[in-house]
């Protein structure tokens, strides 16, 4: 019986750093400066450009996200063709930078697109045109594959890893070609690991500021960027939380949708 | 022929590795290069030096910043642990409803937004009156870490069966005695795995500690957050160099030397 | 959610972190902090812009006090307010510019400093506790700690390579010709009063109008920045990053420095625009929260020492109104002008005032509306 009192200071933290911090978000966005209740903050998001900022983070972390699974699924079908294991060597190589601290990836990229940086160093170098690569949407949407990427990589391969090459072999002696086995075969085999992968890169995408800030030249404005100014900056916190329960809307909504796909994965799998 | 198309095939494959290994270590590279250039330019090279790793070791801000993120990160894992392997020995005595209620509560933090979690907690160390530094890292840090050990926790306790645990009771011994004796060193694993997640995750974290450090609180991420908005400057390299080089050697003694620990 | 995916690669890796855990470096350092805190002379806590101090001057400081020092740094003055304004951190001493000390001052926020405590005060020119008065009528809460001007810096060599002549006023900024080529402030009122000053408006405006106009010139102007950054201009700009920069006059003596001896092969300038500029100034106040505040009190007297701010100004290398440190400048110095400019060639410039909540609101606004177009 008394095995549950153990759950004591669990409950306490989680009430007092979870759920009561929660609360706060919801009556600071629910209210105004003078603290009377109103829809104001939230309805804000419709506001030009708090709508821009929005649709830009959701239309950039879907290309990074696409992007990411384009570039991880072939990569984690060859490591698994290769029959490695999850210590083998190779497979560390490409988990290892995503050991190193994230700022310090970021600001690589940074010395590398700069107008005078690396790249155009070496394009200079061999005569050809220098290309301005930092502080566009691009630099933002490369800053967000090199991070995520290894995210994306790891489910997808850990799913694979799972697959039994029988089933492979006999989708092959059925006289499967290379494309009917991937859509017929792989893809629905991997689902789980697709999906937990895109949410492992969607929703740091969607919610960054540090990316953007840094590759960005603060040019490019996105939600996690605004609301970060609301409360750094401008010192607006009712609107700073009014933004940040739409951002939690979105993720919620696109938890369920991508929770709806991997439910009819893993109904398919068996 | 068919020998032919199959090392087309391997060839083509192993430019895609080489290919994305460039991607991924390209910048690292750079980094490394530049952190012992002489010249403060990132296309000249002007000379080799080791200026720049002096002038991190002896920066006060940087070595403190370290300090910080380790007892931070060693902190917050260890009560993590404790509360954590607690709740999860609780957790596991429930009955369905409790259970999925205590476990949906561990799931909240793991599933929002590190902003919106960053941002929920300062709110409330602000409401609350608790001024922002040392302390309020520490507790950020430790409600994040919680769910880790609970959910490296929670399997091994379903492994583990009840009848030990009762057995010894039966042989005279008391129930905190029989757990530390039957229970925990089935656990143990788990616990163990729990505890260094937590202190992988803290280490690694920026946002939640951005939006709650305070006077004079850095650590490792929010410093080079601040040194990169001021712009860029050699001693950065130097320093991810230096990290760079200890992860590397960590994860190369515990992935390749000894494989028994692996098993767990 | 990035974490939990971290945690599946984990079951593979986390013996390395052992390691880590097991070094013990991390509990020794832990009960040397909690040790500091209780040493006798007491703690202040120093809140500051970035690189605005010699560190060295932090260490002389704690040795002959006994005093334990926590310094940390803010970005804009916008960042730090808030912060002050919760309470949540008891700084001590803090050094925001002009119009924040008004804002603070009328919002209640500051304790009256007891100049007692302060006997080096004597050593600031009494010109600028004059130029202080525009936010401290009565010098009651603030110490000038550095002034200067805000303005533009051009790359010689990019802007031929452009064809563009050297800029001598702010409009200068809207050339098409500059495409992708101008570093601005990343900071509400530098960004408006550029624009403002442009348009031959007062940089403390209020009007909705004059200030629509503004944000509309700054809308304009954004396809020929490059970025909006803070500290950032001076390394970008000696990196050869951009042609034009809106820069602090402080920067330009490390710029000067450094391209010289780096020998880049171009040279950088330093030019206070036509239409006149913000003429800003930096004090030490106390915040009405303050723990330490007679602690606080001897951090200013000591940086008011003259050859303490001297090694102040010869690191951050801003005009310091510090008279005592000012003479014991070389002549050559003294008449640097991109340093010291004579105060009557500032005669269309303007100190920032604090314009209201109301107005901080519509200025946020206006603001996010350009950056996100």
């Amino acid at each position: 019986m008394n095995r549950k009192l153990l759950a004591g200071p669990y409950l306490i933290w989680m009430i007092g750093f979870v759920l009561i911090p929660l609360a706060l978000i919801f009556y600071y966005g629910l209210t105004d400066r003078s603290g009377a209740f109103t829809l104001a903050n939230i309805v804000s998001i419709a506001t030009e450009e708090h709508a821009k900022a929005m649709w830009l983070s959701l239309g950039l972390s879907f290309v990074s996200t696409l992007i990411c699974l384009l570039l991880a699924y072939p990569l984690a079908m060859i490591l698994r063709s290769r029959g490695m294991g999850r210590t083998s060597f190779i497979v560390f190589i490409f988990v290892l930078p995503m050991w190193m601290n994230f700022l310090l990836r970021t600001m690589a990229w940074q010395t590398l697109l700069e107008k005078n940086g690396v790249i155009n160093g070496i394009l200079s170098a061999l005569h050809l045109p220098v290309q301005s690569l930092i502080n566009t949407p691009g630099a933002i949407i490369l800053g967000m594959v090199y991070n995520f990427l290894p995210f994306m990589v790891l489910p997808v391969y850990n799913v694979l890893c799972k697959i039994d090459d029988n089933t492979i072999n006999a989708a092959r002696d059925l006289g499967a070609n290379f494309w009917q086995t991937l859509f017929r075969i792989w893809l629905p085999l991997s689902l789980p690991g697709i999906i937990s992968g895109i949410t492992m890169v969607f929703i740091p995408a969607l919610t960054t500021f540090v990316i953007s800030n840094l590759l960005g030249g603060s040019k490019i404005l996105l939600i996690g960027n605004v609301i970060e100014q609301e409360f750094n900056k401008s010192g607006n916190w009712n609107l700073g939380s009014g933004l940040s329960l739409v951002l939690m809307a979105f993720i919620i909504i696109s938890m369920a949708i991508l929770a709806k796909y991997d439910k009819t994965g893993e109904g398919s799998m068996f | 022929m068919n020998r032919w198309k199959r090392n087309l095939k391997r060839i083509w494959q192993d430019f895609y590795l080489v290919m994305i290994m460039v991607f991924l270590y390209a910048p690292i590279a750079t980094m490394m290069v530049l952190s012992f250039n002489k010249s403060k330019s990132r296309t000249q090279w002007g000379g080799f030096t080791l200026r720049w790793y002096t002038e991190m070791f002896s920066s006060r801000n940087i070595t403190s910043a370290l300090v910080n993120t380790l007892v931070i990160a060693f902190l917050s894992a260890l009560i993590a642990t404790v509360i954590g392997t607690a709740a999860s020995i609780a957790i596991n005595s429930m009955k369905t409803v409790p259970r999925t209620i205590f476990m949906g509560l561990a799931n909240i933090p793991m599933l929002n937004a590190e902003i919106v979690t960053g941002i929920s907690l300062m709110l409330a160390f602000i409401a609350f009156g608790i001024s922002l530094g040392f302390k309020t890292v520490l507790i950020s840090h430790t409600t994040f870490n919680i769910p880790f050990v609970i959910l490296s926790v929670m399997p091994k306790l379903k492994q583990t069966s009840r009848t030990t645990y009762e057995a010894a009771m039966d042989l005279g011994a008391g129930p905190v005695y029989a757990f530390f004796k039957v229970v925990f060193p089935d656990i143990m694993p788990g616990v163990l795995s729990g505890f260094l997640m937590a202190f992988t995750m803290s280490l690694d974290d920026f946002i939640i500690t951005h939006f709650t450090r305070g006077a004079g609180f850095n650590t490792l991420s929010t410093l080079i957050y601040s040194e990169v908005r001021r712009g860029i400057k050699p001693s950065m390299y130097a320093l991810s160099t230096v990290i760079f080089v200890v992860v590397l050697a960590l994860l190369l003694i515990s992935n390749f030397a000894p494989k028994k620990r692996q098993e767990n | 959610m990035k974490k939990r995916v971290s945690a599946l690669s984990l079951a593979a890796l986390t013996a390395a972190s052992a390691l880590l855990a097991g070094c013990g470096s991390g509990q020794e350092a832990a009960s040397s902090n909690a040790g500091g805190a209780s040493k006798g002379a007491g703690e202040l806590y120093v809140y500051n812009w970035g690189e605005y101090i010699d560190e060295s001057v932090i260490d002389q400081f704690e040795e002959e006090t006994g005093i334990t020092v926590h310094y940390d740094m803010f970005e804009t003055n916008e960042e730090m307010y808030p912060i002050i304004e919760a309470g949540a951190v008891n700084y001590d001493v803090v050094c925001p510019s002009d119009y924040m000390i008004q804002k603070m001052r009328e919002n209640d926020l500051l304790a009256e400093i007891n100049f007692d405590n302060v006997p080096n005060i004597d050593q600031i020119d009494p010109a600028y506790m004059e130029m202080a008065q525009a936010f401290d009528p009565e010098n009651k809460y603030a110490v000038p700690y550095c002034w200067g001007t805000v303005g533009i810096l051009y790359n010689t060599q990019r802007l031929e390579e452009l064809g563009v002549e050297p800029p001598t006023k702010w409009a200068d900024l809207w050339d098409e010709r500059l495409k992708d080529e101008i570093l601005m402030q990343d900071s509400v009122r530098d960004a408006f009063m550029v624009a403002l000053k442009k348009d031959g408006y007062s940089m403390n405006s209020t009007d909705e109008a004059e200030l629509q106009q503004a944000k509309q010139d700054l809308i304009d102007q954004k396809p020929l920045v490059q970025a909006y950054v803070i500290d950032q201009v001076r390394d970008k700009m000696i990196g050869g990053e951009a042609a034009v920069g809106v820069i602090y006059s402080g920067e330009m003596l490390y710029i000067q420095d450094e391209v010289a001896n780096l020998d880049l092969g171009y040279s950088l300038e330093y030019v206070l625009p036509e239409e006149g500029t913000n003429l800003w100034l930096d004090g030490w106040v106390i915040p009405k929260n303050a723990k330490n505040k007679e602690n606080a009190e001897k951090w200013i007297d000591f940086l008011c020492r003259p050859e303490i701010a001297l090694a102040n100004f010869e690191y951050i290398t801003y005009p310091t109104p510090n008279k005592g440190a000012f003479e014991l400048l070389d002549p050559e110095m003294q008449n640097n002008k991109v340093v010291f400019p004579d105060l009557d060639s500032l005669k269309n410039s303007e100190v920032f005032e604090y314009l209201g909540e109301d107005a901080d609101i519509l200025y946020n606004e206006l603001w996010k509306e350009v950056k996100s177009n």
